[in-house]
Formats: structure tokens, sequence, C-alpha cells
């Protein structure tokens, strides 16, 4: 990683280790001396957030590995048994389950600051697609996570997931029963389904390392969307954003121990406190929220194959991005009137969610396919289109021009923010 | 590096073209296992027939048995409900297909209860006097086949044969 190594041992033994194996004095300027963009907002901490998620799901996941049983007949009750009898089981269950949840409200903030600030813009265009394949990956692993339980959601949830394979030509039946080891959803996917939701975190674990890789190269974008020009424009990363990542990731879990500890069941289904009998659908099947919109576009579309293939491309069209969107301007703030698509788009996606979750009905099938057909248009038309047709503001000339620009004057300035990195105010 | 370039082939040349052609060979030969293993296994296979007992199942009555784990829709047709499915146009149908290809005798339809579009169990119900998918609404007749969308295709029709005028086997 890159960023001015300047790193110099104190002790004796760390100039033997650092000669050795130099993995402080990577961590020093990736995380020490790494300068920053000084104009980074609140938005900018939600990878931190992020990371630090990933960290609490392994551990959570690990410790209930010890007390689960990946088995038709076993499943059910070892996660009662977690819950009622393994010390504090009740706990790490719930902060498992709600941590999926923090999870993804945490990773949809992140894309959407991506997609505002054109984060995915050259020179971040393998940052970008490292992202989206986090994105898959932890869809994989939610998804089979919500099915060890073994409830009728669990079930049936697998049931229509795996189904979408059988839409595949001529093959669709064979790829089905090799995904399930049988002729339907049983044992042999339950065990499959945890082992493969063991290994793809620490998958998703790497991926975030190359993540991280591909950041420093070229550094964090910005709200104003303009390179560092000068040491004026940075900030060393700590102790500066050490602290702002570190105290957005404590407001953050506060607000997840809100969820763990008043309403550990909000974004649960009571279907799930029943066992899987693979003889009974539930009367209705909802995905956990944050499958709500691709689930939404599914039923919008009243053709088998057609329907899985738009629900696919709709999370594929996010890896075109940075060719799709053809403005030279990086940054919402100065591209008026991209950024009334972009909110309209935010509505969109979430509208799409509200369907998703409604009874399938006359109404739940048009209101989708409009909010579907904007979803697209917005990615393949507006976008394109817009990079030609808009005026945008004028972009600052650098990011101290921006911050200054905005508080009208230097003096309006925290104190420390204008002194040089070095003298830490 | 020197230039190792010679016009003779050399013995690293060889071991060269010959270490990859087994190395590919090997990779190859050990990624079939590697897949295979996930496709049903022989207990799985073994469990492939299912017997109903008929008798039980009253006019008009809908049973369901369980056959590789999927579930079996059984129905006792009156007379009348067997006519008014027959009498359907075939044009009226998306995954056109008489009744009387459906069933081995008309009293009885045999039917997997898996919804053709994503596999959820339909229940009785729906306009057509036979079942409706709770997931995403489509809706089968009589003779389990498919009147409403998304699902493409009819319920599908399993092997099997009457052993007895009131027992079945499947499979
Ligand atoms: C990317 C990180 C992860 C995500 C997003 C995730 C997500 C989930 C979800 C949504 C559930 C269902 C919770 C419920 O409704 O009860 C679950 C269950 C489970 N997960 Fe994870 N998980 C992650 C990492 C891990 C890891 C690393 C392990 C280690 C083995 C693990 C082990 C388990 C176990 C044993 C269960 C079943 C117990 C239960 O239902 O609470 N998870 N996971
Ligand atoms: S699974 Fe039956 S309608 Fe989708």
């Amino acid at each position: 990683m890159s960023g001015p190594s300047t790193y110099v041992p104190k002790s004796a033994f760390g100039r033997w280790f650092e000669q050795r194996l130099p993995i402080m004095g990577l961590m020093h300027s990736s995380f020490i001396v790494f300068p920053n963009p000084r104009n980074l907002n609140y938005f900018w901490t939600f990878g931190g957030i992020l990371s630090f998620m990933l960290v609490a799901q392994i551990l959570t996941g690990v410790t209930l590995a010890m007390h689960y049983v990946p088995d038709a007949r076993l499943a059910f009750n070892s996660v009662e048994h977690i819950m009622r009898d393994v010390n504090y089981g009740w706990l790490l269950r719930y902060m498992h389950a709600n941590g999926a949840t923090m999870f993804f409200l945490a990773v949809y903030i992140h894309m959407l600051r991506g997609l505002y600030y054109g984060s995915y813009k050259a020179p971040r265009e393998v940052l970008w697609l490292l992202g989206v394949i986090i994105f898959l990956l932890m869809m994989a692993t939610a998804f089979m996570g919500y099915v060890l339980p073994w409830g009728q959601m669990s079930f049936w949830g697998a049931t229509v997931i795996t189904n979408l394979f059988s839409a595949i030509p001529v093959f669709g039946n064979y790829v089905t029963a090799w995904l399930w080891g049988g002729f339907s959803v049983g044992d042999p996917t339950l065990n499959r389904f945890f082992s493969l939701h063991y290994l793809l975190p620490f998958m998703i674990a790497g991926v975030v390392i190359l993540h991280i890789w591909a950041l420093h190269v070229p550094g964090s974008n910005n709200p104003a969307g303009v390179e560092p020009k000068s040491s004026k424009d940075t900030l060393p990363f700590h102790p500066y954003f050490t602290i702002k990542d570190g105290f957005a990731v404590v407001v953050f879990m506060i607000f997840f121990a809100w969820f763990v500890f008043f309403v550990p069941n909000f974004f649960g289904h009571a279907d799930n406190y029943n066992p899987a009998n693979p003889l009974v659908t539930p009367q209705e099947i909802v995905p956990e929220w944050y499958f709500l919109p691709y689930y939404a576009i599914l039923r919008s579309i009243p053709y088998k194959l057609p329907g899985v293939l738009t629900m696919f491309a709709s999370i594929a069209v996010f890896a075109f991005l940075p060719w799709l969107d053809t403005s030279r301007v990086r940054s919402g703030t100065y591209r008026p009137v991209f950024k009334v698509f972009f909110w309209v788009f935010v509505l969109c996606g979430i509208g799409l969610g509200y369907i998703g979750s409604q009874r399938v009905s006359d109404a739940t099938i048009l209101a989708g396919r409009l909010l579907l057909t904007y979803y697209f248009v917005f990615f393949l038309v507006i976008l394109p289109l817009l990079g030609l047709l808009e005026t945008p503001r004028q972009v600052p000339a650098s990011i101290s021009a921006a911050v200054l620009g905005a508080k009208g004057a230097a003096a309006a300035m925290p104190r420390g923010v204008g002194a040089e990195p070095s003298v830490k105010g | 590096m020197t230039d190792m370039t010679t016009a003779e082939p050399t013995r690293r040349d060889i071991l060269y073209i010959a270490t990859t052609a087994v190395g590919i060979v090997g990779a190859a030969s050990v990624i079939w296992p590697l897949i295979d293993q996930m496709n049903p296994d022989l207990t799985t296979l073994a469990l492939s027939k299912t017997e109903i007992d008929l008798k039980p199942v009253a006019p008009g009555q809908n049973i369901v048995v369980k056959w590789q784990g999927k579930p079996v829709f059984v129905r006792n047709r009156p007379p009348k409900m067997v006519e008014q499915v027959r009498a359907v146009p075939m044009s009226e149908l998306i995954d056109p297909e008489t009744d009387q290809a459906r069933v081995q005798v008309a009293q009885w339809l045999i039917v997997v209860g898996v919804c053709t579009h994503l596999g959820c169990t339909p229940n009785v119900g729906g306009d057509y006097d036979g079942w409706l998918c709770p997931c995403h609404g489509s809706q089968y007749d009589a003779s389990g086949r498919v009147r409403h969308g998304p699902a493409p295709l009819n319920l599908l029709v399993p092997k099997y044969v009457f052993k007895t005028p009131t027992s079945v086997v499947v499979g």
C-alpha cells in the first residue's frame, strides 16, 4: 500500500523485526501517516463501520458454530438450545442475526455514497469492482446463513432462491439437483450451506484486503471530487481519521445495540420460529429486508426466465457503472440535474423494497414495473446521457479551496485544521 | 537471465511440456470429484419410490404425500370436475396439454406439488378449482395445469403405476 514510509522502529527488537518482516512499516504507512483528503464527511466512515461489522460477524459466527448442529433433524432445536441453554447464547445469536442487518444497512449507505460522489470513476474502477464482488459474496453469505436455523422461512427461502437456477435452459434441473444434493432442499443442502456460510466471510475478508489495497493506490475520493493537489489538502490518517471512524463506529454500535437488546426480532419473521416443513409453504414468503428490492423486481415480471435474468441484471448493472456514467465531473455536489435523478433513484430503491414486502396484487405488480423501469432507465439511459447534456457547476480548484469556499474564510476553520499535518493543532 | 533460446529442443523444453501436460490432466481429474460430490448421493437415490394407499381418499378430497422429499398431490376427482376440466379449450392454456394425457385413471389426479415457477408448494384454492401458489400467485386447475403466471409449466406428473385399483406406486 502506497503512502510515505517514514516508519522508524523505536526499539532494538522493532528494528530487528522490521528487517525480517516489514509489517509494522506497512501498517504505519497505511493507517497512521496515510494522507486522507481533509474534507471527508461522515459518509466516509462507513468503510470503517463495515470492517468492524465483518469482524463482529466472524466472532459471533465462529462462537455460534461451537453450538450449532448442521443436520436437518437437529438444526432448529440446536438454535433453540443456543437461545435457551448456552451461556449468553441468546446474545450471540441476536448479535449475529441483527449484525447481518446492520452490515447491509452500512453497505447500502457505503454504495450510495460512492454513487453520489462518483467514487467509481477513474482511477477507482477496480476498487469499485472489488466492492461489487464483496456485495455479491455478502448476499450469498447472508442467504445461506438465513437457511441455517431451519425454520419455515429458511426452508422456503432456500427453495425459492435455489430454484432461480432451474430457469437455466436445458441444464436447469441438473444444476438444482447438484445444488441441493437431492431432489429438493434437504439435509445435504443444509450441510453444504453451513460449510459455505463458514467459508465465504473469510473470502470476503480477503477481498476486503484487495479493496483497501486498491483504495490506497489513488487514495480516497472526497465530497469535492477533486484529487488532493498539495499537502494542504490532506491530513494524516492518525489521529484525524482514526478518531472520526472510531466515533462513527461507536455511534453505529449504539444503534445496533438498541435492536439487539430492545427489539431483537424486529427484522426477523415469526414464521421462522416454526420448524421447516417441506410439505407446507407458509402463506407468505418474504426474504430479509435487504433482499426485498430484488425480490420485487423478480415478482414484477410474470415470466420465469426473464424475471430471473432481470433480477440478476439489476445487481450486475452496478459493475458497469464506471462506464455508464459519462460525466467528467465526479462529485454529485456539482451536478444539479444528476442530484435530482439520484434522489429519485434512492426513493425508487426504497419503493421497490416496500413493494417486495407486500402481497402480490395487480397494484403492486404495476407499481413494481414502474419502479423497475426507472431503476434500469437511471443506469442505462439517464447516466450515459446526463454526462453529455448536463451543465455542471464550477468545480473547485482544490480541496482546500472547496473547504475555504464553503466556510467563507480561513478564520471559520476549527483550530488546527489549517495547520500543517505534522503540527496537530 | 541469459538468453536460453537454442535451435534444438533442450531437456528443459521437454520437461516444460511434459510437466504442464501432466499438471493439466491431474488438475482436471481432481476437479470432477470435487464437483460431483455435491450431486445426490446413494442414500438419497435409494429413497426414490413411495407407495400410496388410495382407499381413505374420499371423492373431492386432496392428500399430500412425501416422495423424494417433495410433496405429491393426489386428488380424488368427482366426474363433474373431470368433465369441466376436459371442456377447457387448449387455446386458454399457458402450457397446452389435455387432461387425458395427464392422468391414467380419470378419477385420480397425481401430480408433483412443486410450483414450476420457483418451487413453493401451492395450496388448494385459486379461481380454477385447483391450486394457488402463495409465493408469487401462480394458479393451477383441477388437472394441475398452470392457468395464471408467473409459473411457465403445468405441475409435473410423476412416473407411477397402479398396483391395485386402490394402491399406486410413485417413482
Ligand atoms: C459476512 C458475515 C456474515 C453474515 C452476513 C452472516 C449472516 C447470517 C445470518 C443472516 C444468519 C441467520 C440468523 C438467524 O436468523 O438466526 C446466520 C446464522 C448463522 N451464522 Fe452467520 N453470517 C456471517 C458470518 C458467519 C461466520 C464467519 C460464521 C462462522 C462459522 C457464521 C456462523 C453462523 C451460524 C452457526 C448460524 C446459525 C445460528 C443462527 O441462526 O443464529 N456466520 N448468519
Ligand atoms: S413459486 Fe409458485 S408462484 Fe413463484
